[in-house]
């Protein structure tokens, strides 16, 4: 199977936690995948692998063939990676669109730095997307003045505005309220449909298994299960991790877990 | 007002901008060129042309530390390395005439290449240390200055004089400073608007997610630098041929790196006009009301209290506030709501319930 | 060979007050994010409160420091409490650092005008500041050995402080996770602010050595600061220790340099962030920095 993105037995430690440990996923082209795993599972650390981030201890990221491993983070995303972050980054200090101008940066033809920011061309395709996200009235505005909802659809925009090969977005429906999580989710769909990859990192169980197919769980930095969301909800293995063994503490993280949205 | 939110505080001299921004700015400028030609003392030239040469620096420094968020407290390095070898050059090719400013982009090459390896080095670092790392620096060049022979060591190397028109003498140095400083604020203005800056800019709000969008973060903060260092390695050796001697607590002299950051500060970190304001009354007042520099340290209380003062009360600098006044203002004026309205999540739901990007809604300019 | 080991006696005798000076600086950037700029000339000022206290008390230095290190602690205090305890926002560490450069500039010119630029020293008004000690054929000076002393006891009462108190306690709670820390109940700003004091408060000690050392004017703030800068950029931002290894370092590196070429023994400071940055950016025992932002 050719793939887009594959990671092949990724490992990362941090002093003496293994955060990582043998982790190898696949995504296949025009797949929406799932990652998931509880809390300190290792997914933000995969991504932060995967995009330059963090180096990886041992290991290979190929990205559609090639080998990407620990290349600088704008290296990667010159190569074809976007990615959101679990705490939405934006540029407060600049405007919508100006935060859209950078990331379409490289697509533009004229390699002069000194040229005006922004030609006509690439102004438009940024207000389409903005468009196609719901916040195109807000370009004029500064990026920090946006609620914390929009500021996700911002970054969602500007990752998408370089048109990457793939998506990494880390927890897209993280503390928004249901409604634009219903209309992220759409969003997404609507890009699969015209092509484009996505891996995502959620904890909101409806979201991922309504919307991702395959989904790989991880669990203390190993990926422990594969598979589409029905075999993985009734994996026991995915139960035990989510649930734990005999720890109390972990009956806490079932109550979490299932309440999360 | 017109172009972009960002552009707005920049445009904040509507008055100007109603007979249009080059016109106004050719009128500055050809102005400033009638200067010396009307006010025909010497004292005045001189004292225009301290001005020019902190206006050219602040901008320059601005160019850098204001667009990428890098404090630097070390760039009188570049000035008086430029000045150094302004002074070292003129004396040892014998040059006694107008042949002595070519010297001044040389001296301002030099001072980019010496930014090179500095920034290198130095930029691979969070922010804070990276200010620390300057102002080492600064410190240290000052005492290889003294050991190393080849600056005369504390007795300075003296300006010769020139064989310029006696009664004209300062306005060969005055056009030059002009040029340099005009040069020095249009490359400011060029950058800011163009994709680099975005990229600075991008740097200074954050830098790591700037690199996660392609940004080359290293390349670019040393390619400011480097810019920024041009112009103080050229003022330098301007300096140098303007005043009678160069030691080394004056060419590498710390409360200078201090002045020019007041200066950026005071008149709107960031912002093309800002440096230029805050150089022409800092440097203005200070020619005002101390005549005499090294005689008393009156302006060290000055420039420290005003510094905190800035940093605490109006960290934002004085164009970027008064635009802000003025845009409420104006808005009241014509009872709009200010442009960049906090808007809730609520009204995102109705957008996408309603299925229209909302064009034009009620009370918000597009 | 015997003005090799004298070199490095001295660098070693020497580097211990500034290693103070340094554990000062570094315990404020640890708790508090802040780099104190004026930390250099608070030296020379404690060093000119012991210049006056001996002239017109006549008050020995070393004993002088009863009232020399309470008042600069008064006064580190107050310089957080005035100035750079009133930063707010995203932009807060740059701009204190630029209000403890607005606040070293305002000494220096209040310096300047009650005592001008004359150079003074301590060195008059202390019988023991030329004395020496002949043992094992080297000549230990008398200050320095005194210097030394008071510096390991002040580093070990530091010492003791941090890891046996509950205050220190908080502390080391706070360089942690300062959010963490105010959650179980910790009042940081209080907290914050003391430690200032404390790191300023060294400076007492390290101005009286420095005075008893040195001729110094209003000017030496700016070469002791560019040391300590230099010393805690190779020891590593917020390490005491490191700071203490690292001022002894440089300091015994700038003698053996000084026996070798003295005109680039100030270099050595240069060389050795150079070195450091490019070799291991976070200092010999700094903490892992974030990327560069």
């Amino acid at each position: 199977m050719n793939t887009v993105l594959r990671t092949e037995g990724v490992s990362k430690a941090f002093g003496g936690v293994q955060a990582l440990d043998e982790a190898s996923i696949e995504v296949a082209p025009g797949s929406i995948a799932g990652l998931i795993g509880p809390n300190g599972s290792g997914k933000t650390t995969l991504f932060n692998v995967i995009t330059g981030y963090e180096r990886a201890d041992s290991g290979q990221v190929y990205l559609n063939g090639t080998a990407i491993t620990n290349l600088p983070p704008e290296r990667v995303f010159a190569l074809g990676i976007g990615r959101t972050f679990q705490l939405t980054r934006i540029f407060p200090s600049m405007t919508v669109l100006e935060n859209m101008l950078i990331a379409a940066q490289h697509r533009e033809g004229s390699r002069n730095p000194f040229a005006r920011a922004g030609g006509a061309a690439s102004r438009r395709h940024a207000t389409e997307l903005l468009e196609f996200t719901g916040i195109a009235s807000h370009a004029r505005a500064l990026a920090g003045t946006l609620s914390y909802g929009q500021r996700k659809l911002l970054e969602l925009s500007y990752v998408l505005a370089a048109d990457p090969d793939i998506v990494l977005l880390d927890e897209p429906a993280g503390g928004v309220n249901p409604s634009l999580i219903k209309h992220i989710a759409q969003r997404v769909r609507d890009l699969n449909a015209a092509g484009k990859t996505f891996l995502i990192v959620e904890h909101n169980m409806d979201f991922v298994m309504g919307l991702c197919d395959p989904i790989t769980v991880l669990d203390y930095g190993r990926v422990i299960a594969s598979g589409s969301a029905e075999q993985v909800r009734n994996d026991p293995r995915v139960l035990d991790a989510y649930l734990g063994a005999d720890d109390s503490a972990d009956d806490e993280s079932v109550e979490q877990g299932s309440a999360s949205a | 007002m017109t172009g972009d939110a960002t552009l707005a505080p920049l445009s904040v001299w509507t008055i100007a901008g109603r007979i249009g921004w080059p016109a106004s700015n050719l009128l500055l400028v050809a102005a400033l060129v009638a200067f010396p030609l009307v006010f025909t003392n010497p004292a005045v030239t001189t004292d225009a042309i301290d001005i020019l040469i902190f206006v050219a620096m602040a901008a320059a420094w601005n160019t850098f530390s204001g667009y990428t968020g890098y404090i630097s407290l070390g760039h009188m390095v570049f000035f008086g390395c430029g000045a150094y070898f302004t002074a070292i050059a003129t004396l040892d090719w014998g040059l006694t005439g107008s042949g002595v400013f070519w010297l001044l982009p040389l001296a301002g090459l030099l001072g980019g290449v010496i930014a090179i390896p500095f920034g290198l080095v130095a930029l691979r670092v969070r922010r804070h240390t990276f200010v620390v790392i300057t102002i080492a620096v600064v410190f240290i060049f000052q005492q290889m200055a003294y050991n190393f022979g080849v600056t005369h060591g504390s007795s300075g190397i003296n300006t010769p004089v020139f064989n310029f028109d006696p009664a004209t003498y300062n306005n060969p140095f005055y056009y030059v400073g002009l040029v340099i400083a005009v040069a020095t604020v249009a490359a400011s203005w060029v950058i800011r608007r163009s994709r680099y800056g975005l990229q600075l800019r991008a740097i200074r709000d954050d830098e790591d997610r700037a690199r996660g969008l392609g940004v080359q973060a290293m390349r670019v903060k040393i390619g400011a630098l480097a810019f920024s260092a041009i112009p103080l390695g050229a003022v330098g050796g301007l300096y140098w041929l303007t005043t009678y001697t160069i030691q080394p607590p004056y060419a590498f002299n710390p409360l200078w790196d201090l002045t020019i950051a007041l200066m950026a500060f005071l008149g709107g970190l960031g912002t093309v006009w800002g440096p230029v304001l805050g150089a022409v009354l800092v440097e203005g007042a200070q020619l005002y009301f101390f005549p005499q520099t090294g005689g008393s340290y009156l302006y060290y209380l000055v420039y420290g209290g005003l510094f905190l003062f800035v940093i605490l009360g109006m960290p934002r600098g004085l164009i970027p506030t008064a635009a802000e006044l003025i845009e409420k203002v104006q808005a009241r004026l014509s009872r709009e709501p200010p442009l960049a309205a906090a808007v809730s999540d609520g009204e995102i739901d109705a957008e996408i319930a309603g299925g229209t990007p909302a064009a034009v809604r009620a009370g918000e300019s597009a | 060979m015997s003005a090799f080991m004298q070199a490095i006696t001295d660098g070693i005798l020497g580097g211990s007050v500034y290693a103070l000076m340094a554990a000062g600086l570094t315990l404020i950037f640890g708790v508090m994010d802040i780099i104190n700029i004026a930390q250099g000339i608070l030296v020379v000022l404690a060093a000119y409160l012991s210049y006056a206290l001996s002239v017109h008390l006549h008050l020995d230095p070393l004993l002088g420091l009863a009232i020399t290190v309470p008042m600069m602690f008064a006064l580190g205090t107050f310089i957080q409490w005035a100035f750079i305890g009133r930063l707010r926002g995203r932009e807060r560490t740059a701009m204190s650092l630029l209000a403890s450069y607005g606040v070293a500039i305002l000494i220096e010119g209040i310096l300047y005008q009650i005592f001008s630029g004359t150079p003074v020293s301590l060195q008059p008004y202390a019988w023991y500041s030329t004395a020496t000690i002949h043992v094992f054929g080297f000549y230990l000076a008398d200050i320095y050995l005194i210097g030394f002393g008071l510096a390991a006891v002040a580093l070990a009462a530091i010492y003791l402080m941090l890891y046996r108190t509950k205050f220190g306690r908080s502390i080391r709670a706070i360089v942690q996770d300062r959010t963490a820390a105010r959650l179980i109940g910790i009042d940081v700003n209080r907290v914050a602010a003391l430690t200032f004091g404390i790191g300023v408060a060294v400076t007492a000690l390290g101005g009286a050595v420095f005075g008893l050392t040195n001729t110094f004017n209003p000017d030496s703030g700016y070469d002791l600061i560019s040391r300590l800068l230099s010393i805690i950029i190779v020891g590593g931002m917020g390490s005491i220790g490191g700071a203490a290894a690292a001022a002894l370092f440089m300091v015994t590196s700038e003698e053996l340099v000084n026996l070798w070429r003295p005109q680039w023994a100030t270099a050595v400071y240069y060389v050795a962030i150079v070195i450091v940055l490019v070799v291991r950016p976070r200092g010999a025992f700094g903490r892992r920095e974030a990327r560069a932002q």
